[in-house]
């Protein structure tokens, strides 16, 4: 499969701005209504941007139906789904504890169901199974749509990370590629950390989105090691937070990714017609002349 | 190699758990928890090594430093034998909820020579830092008043089964919210004489309060308010704020960012501008080894792990700050009951010079200032952050 060079995030969609909770805040408002995030995607699909790479939000399943409903006019429209969307989740064990926030979000019936009624230490042996059944449930909202990369979301991929859960990746892995013939991504902080465990998963060529920015914003442990790891290692970097919330003059932003010929994508998130043609324009450019 | 443990693995304790992994100088030597399925899962999967009683772990295990995660209550016990092995601690916030008991384990640390911090992690955020460097630096002049403001989606309804809705567990908003607020004004000003005017009510809650309002009363007729609300789902998370109001401008900072209005730079001992200064947490915050949801929570557990190689006990977010954090809000439940400040609190020193120039509110007029040695401990939160 050869990825899209040009993503299209949703940060801007639910109030997540790294600069400002007051930009955060103001963007929140505006996309209040499901019909304004339409139009900026109408925007980005008028200026040839053909993925949309969204977390498993409730709003976006709005949005996939919007997409269904109109099948000629988003002929060639991608999905690439990250889940799951964290904080529905961190609010539920805050508010019910582990075990019954997991119960929430897994289905009643079914073997799991069944293994969740005998207890929580029975249901644990099997944590593969419940993997699947997490990613089918946070895949519903894209079901007849296109999604040939889903990700795994950096808090959780960061998490299992940390501790040292090395098997979740490749249950995650196997899982999106046999049921929906995708490919796996994940999304990290932590860049160089992670590929060596996706490596040692046996996961190979393994497309990983990170913070990838002049300023060296969120590049842990540090740009420098980002830089090498581009250069030398076969995998697919997939950059995101380029502009670091702003705080890099685009075009700037944008040549220093560029340069980096092993970065497969790019993803950008943009509000205004203006700014989403512009930024889409200095890729074309940038990455025609790098 | 620092060899660490870490006891509780709840939603504060996986965060731990990964970030203390992941360190390049720390051995997670084991971990423990009471419940069952958590440990055994982490033993299956990420080849740990667990324990379900911490007092065996810690005989066991040689620990140099432990981390202790578990729902508040327990915070003092696990302490006190963890300091008794010899062992530096860690202990998530909110400390001890008995300022009394914090003073003596405060003491035990001390003689035993071991370091001692709370998971104040504000402290750690640059925004909140540079805001300290701005204060100290004289930005502003004579301060005079402070906002300090804590909301987020923690109690949203009735119905609430964690420990978190209970008071005697260490719940409510007080402990989980507004002492992250109150630890703030401490690292920023130092710690509040008296409080005055306390309010503690429940919105959704039946045995613990929803949200905290409260006006401080520092040294020098510095005067303060205190909000806090747990149940505002306006925010996706927690969300602090500082505001700071000086006779030469004013500060107001966030997670995210510092917004400085400057009068005359002139008046400060640091750099500045007239106007307005921004700055971002884009530019002013540092890459950690290894970042889980803000490099604050990855830089706390580095000072830990390096005032243990290093043998300084003076963290920045010590068992003392933390105790002054408990106290402050002792403070604002015996003001919000109508209870009198009790005449000599061990470890505090009575003072009759809390004439302050503003008038005091009504219920604030039936306390008797106690006044704790923070210009001691202003001082040195000063000396370490410059
Ligand atoms: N710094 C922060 O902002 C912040 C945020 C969240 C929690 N906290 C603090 O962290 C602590 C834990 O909070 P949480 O939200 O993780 O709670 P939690 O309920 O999610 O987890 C607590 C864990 O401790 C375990 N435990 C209980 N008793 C134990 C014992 N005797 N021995 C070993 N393990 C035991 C429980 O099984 C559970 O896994 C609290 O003090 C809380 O105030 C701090």
């Amino acid at each position: 499969m050869t990825m899209q060079r040009i993503l299209f995030g949703d940060n801007q969609f639910f109030g997540v701005n790294h600069m400002s909770e007051e930009k955060a805040r103001a963007q929140l408002m505006r996309f209040e209504s499901d019909q304004a995030i339409i139009d900026v995607l109408d925007i980005a699909y008028e200026a040839g941007i053909r993925v949309f790479m969204c977390t498993t939000h409730d709003r976006i399943a709005v949005i996939c139906d919007h997409v269904r409903a109109h099948p000629t006019r988003y002929a060639d429209f991608e999905f690439y789904p990250c889940m799951p969307y964290a904080h529905k989740y961190a609010n539920a064990v805050t508010e019910h504890g582990m075990f019954e926030a997991l119960k929430l979000f897994l289905p009643k019936e079914g073997a799991i169901g069944a293994l969740m009624k005998s207890g929580v230490s029975v249901a644990t042996k099997d944590m593969q199974g419940i993997a699947r059944l997490l990613i089918d449930a946070e895949m519903k909202m894209f079901h007849g749509l296109r999604t040939p990369v889903i990700w795994l979301q950096n808090v959780v991929t960061d998490l299992l990370l940390g501790s040292g859960f090395n098997d979740a990746f490749r249950y995650f892995a196997d899982h999106v590629k046999a049921k929906y013939g995708a490919e796996p991504g994940f999304i990290t902080m932590n860049m160089p950390k992670l590929l060596d465990v996706l490596e040692a998963q046996g996961i190979e060529n393994p497309i990983i989105c990170a913070n990838i920015n002049k300023l060296g914003f969120r590049m842990c442990p540090g740009i420098a090691q980002y830089e090498a790891l581009i250069a030398t290692r076969r995998f697919r970097p997939v950059a995101m937070s380029v502009l670091a919330s702003g705080a890099i003059p685009p075009r700037e932003a944008i040549d220093y990714v560029c340069r980096q010929k092993n970065i497969k994508s790019i993803v950008f998130g943009a509000s205004s017609r203006g700014n989403i043609q512009e930024t889409k324009r200095l890729i074309d450019e940038l990455s025609a002349a790098a | 190699m620092v060899r660490l443990g870490l006891i509780g693995l709840g939603k504060m304790g996986v965060s731990h758990l990964a970030i203390m992994r992941t360190h390049p100088d720390a051995e997670l030597v084991a971990v423990c928890d009471t419940t069952r399925y958590v440990i055994d899962t982490l033993a299956k999967y990420t080849g740990v090594e667990v324990y379900s009683d911490y007092k065996r772990m810690l005989r066991e295990k040689q620990l140099d430093g432990v981390v202790i995660a578990t729902p508040s209550r327990f915070h003092a016990e696990m302490v006190r034998d963890a300091l008794e092995h010899g062992v530096h601690v860690f202990c998530e916030k909110p400390f001890c909820l008995d300022p009394d008991v914090g003073q003596r384990l405060a003491d035990l640390a001390r003689q035993r020579g071991l370091v001692n911090q709370v998971g104040y992690h504000y402290r750690f955020v640059s925004a909140f830092r540079e805001a300290k460097r701005l204060i100290d630096g004289g930005a502003l002049g004579r301060l005079h008043h402070f906002r300090a403001e804590a909301y987020g989606p923690v109690v949203l309804r009735p119905k609430n089964s964690t420990w978190r809705a209970s008071k005697s567990e260490g719940g409510g908003c007080l402990y989980d919210y507004a002492s992250h607020a109150i630890d703030l004004v401490n690292f920023l000003l130092g710690e509040p004489e008296r409080v005055g005017g306390t309010v503690l009510n429940t919105i959704f809650s039946r045995d613990v309060e929803d949200e905290v309002y409260a006006t401080l009363f520092l040294a020098g007729g510095v005067t303060g308010q205190i909000a806090a609300n747990w149940s505002e789902d306006s925010h996706r998370k927690m969300s602090t704020k500082m505001s700071f109001w000086g006779t030469n401008g004013r500060l107001t900072v966030d997670r995210q960012e510092t917004q400085l209005y400057v009068r005359d730079p002139s008046v400060a001992s640091i750099p500045l501008k007239a106007g307005w200064t921004m700055s971002y947490t884009t530019g002013l915050s540092e890459n950690q080894a290894f970042y889980l949801r803000g490099e604050e929570y990855s830089a706390q557990i580095d000072h830990f792990v390096r005032a243990i190689a290093s043998g300084d006990t003076d963290t920045v977010s010590t068992f003392a700050t933390a105790v002054a954090t408990d106290r402050v809000a002792a403070m604002m439940k015996r003001d919000a009951a109508g209870l009198p400040e009790p005449a000599a609190a061990s470890g505090l020193v009575a003072s009759g010079s809390a004439a302050v120039s503003s008038p005091l509110p009504p219920s604030a007029t039936l306390v008797r200032p106690v006044r704790a040695p923070w210009p001691a401990l202003f001082r040195r939160a000063r000396a370490l952050v410059s």
